[in-house]
């Protein structure tokens, strides 16, 4: 393996214009929330950049991360970001398997100790040791605290790799954490979501090459050029919620004329992400547009915060509990479930259907 | 199967305000007239700005067509139309697939994506002296 070449050389070998090259950086220049003329700027630094290489580890995932990523819907500008680094492993998307692949990446590690860039999907399992997930016989624990000793820096991406996700979810049974539980002198960017927002993926990773250093983070180690401010704050209907008009069920007058979704559980005011202007799917919509509250996924604990469908009003905190109180609580939860089981049931007798909102009753 | 060939049409909400539009045209003539005094360039990014159903239209709508309109072709289209307010320039890039990955207004004499560039004009010239050699027209 060769010292990497820079992203110009690269681009002129393809035949990419550098006008082609000016508008990727425009549209990063765009998802970086920089101002439109830094495009100039950015594509003067990049184009004499030296593509770094990236390992990618998947852990306790989905691959739902990746999937965001590589099925983005600007498949040649998200080309022009894999033109802009050397992934040189990540055991989904390469062609080689078992010992190649294994391989590669400790040859990679090898060649650029200390200036590769670690991307990491999926939390980490410590329970028993790790057992539940290992790659080529070894727990993803062992091989994380392997890559990150010389990276410089991590992302960690999706909810998963930065606050645990769901596999930490109650009752949390293989022990799951995040990589910030396990790496203590590394620096750590946590692009979170289920799954986070493609564009931001690339656009923390543009950042990095563009400007050598990791962006301006929140407390929880989030990019605050994406996760500064919450989606209510930038949701189009948050002009309804300062009226105080809001949709009180998802087929009623107030839903169909696209009022607020805070009383449906909208998560929207404590969950920072872009999507209300980054928006998925080509930029069509977000959740909220298409009539559903927020899930709030790129915040921590999101899976254990109470129903999706009860309001943020709503006084619940169910990760807050005292040890008796779990106890209480879980007798408690019992006797909902068993509550819940016997509207369901009723409801099948009796040929109706049971909603969400017969069981939150 | 891309997203376009998914036959679902979105049915455009009933229009309302939220305010945006008017504190953007407010921007807008604050950034031209700064252009016009000092030569200081400005952009907006309205990928960043959230504007209510129809408010986007109307702010197409206000700011009209002018007397410049310029197709480019690089790794999809970008439509650059410059506004019936001559310095007021309306740049939107799209990716192959026809998504839009970045829509601006700028506010200059003529949007640098329009030039032509250093790296590209060098290029240009030595693939013109290569063919030159090749292949010499009569």
């Amino acid at each position: 393996m060769n010292e990497h070449d820079t992203l110009g050389e690269r681009l002129a070998q393809q035949g990419i214009s550098r006008r082609s090259f000016l508008k990727f950086c425009a549209a990063l220049a765009s998802m970086m929330a920089l101002p439109p003329g830094a495009a100039s700027a950015i594509a003067e630094t990049l184009i004499k950049t030296k593509r770094p290489s990236v390992i990618w580890l998947s852990f306790q995932e989905c691959t739902g991360c990746t999937e965001s990523l590589t099925r983005s819907d600007t498949p040649t500008l998200e080309n022009m970001i894999f033109n802009m680094i050397s992934l040189d492993y990540h055991h989904t998307l390469q062609a080689a398997s078992g010992y190649g692949a294994e391989k590669s990446r400790e040859d990679a590690m090898k060649e650029f100790y200390g200036k590769y860039l670690l991307l990491v999907d999926g939390s980490i399992p410590l329970k028993d040791g790790g057992i539940y997930s290992t790659i080529a016989g070894r727990t993803n624990l062992d091989l994380l605290q392997e890559v990150a000793k010389g990276a410089a820096a991590i992302v960690a991406v999706g909810t998963c790799a930065s606050f645990g996700g769901i596999p930490e979810a109650r009752p949390n049974p293989t022990g799951a954490v995040p990589v910030s539980d396990i790496i203590k002198d590394k620096p750590i960017i946590n692009v979170s979501g289920c799954p986070p927002i493609p564009v931001v993926i690339t656009g923390v990773l543009a950042h990095y090459l563009t400007f050598g250093e990791l962006p301006a983070l929140d407390d929880l180690g989030r990019p605050k050029s994406f996760y500064g401010q919450s989606i209510h704050d930038r949701c189009y209907r948050r002009p309804f919620y300062d009226q105080g008009k809001f949709a009180k069920t998802f087929d009623d007058e107030g839903a169909r004329n696209g009022w607020c979704l805070f009383e449906l559980g909208c998560k929207g005011p404590i969950t920072h992400n872009a999507c209300a202007t980054t928006k998925w799917n080509g930029g069509t919509s977000f959740p909220i547009e298409s009539g559903h509250g927020c899930l709030g996924c790129s915040e921590p604990h999101f899976w254990d915060g109470g129903s999706f469908y009860a309001p943020l009003s709503t006084p619940t905190s169910p990760l807050n509990l005292a040890t008796d109180a779990v106890v209480a609580g879980a007798a408690i939860g019992a006797g909902i479930t068993i509550a819940n089981r016997m509207k369901k049931n009723a409801a099948k007798s009796e040929h109706q259907t049971a909603t969400v909102a017969d069981l939150e009753k | 199967m891309n997203l376009q060939n998914i036959p679902v049409s979105i049915e455009s909400a009933e229009e309302y305000s939220i305010g945006s539009l008017h504190a953007l045209l407010v921007e807008i003539a604050t950034l031209l007239e700064e252009f016009a005094r000092d030569g200081t360039r400005g952009s907006i990014d309205l990928n960043s700005l959230p504007f209510a159903a129809g408010e986007y239209d109307k702010l197409r709508q206000f700011l009209g067509q002018g007397e410049v309109s310029v197709r480019i072709e690089a790794v999809g289209p970008s439509e650059i139309m410059e506004t019936r307010y001559p310095g007021v320039w309306w740049v939107t890039h799209y990716n192959v697939e026809g998504d839009i990955v970045a829509d601006m207004l700028e506010i200059t004499d003529i949007p640098e994506i329009i030039k032509s560039q250093s790296a590209d004009i060098a290029a240009g010239l030595e693939l013109l002296r290569a063919q030159l050699n090749d292949e010499v027209p009569q």
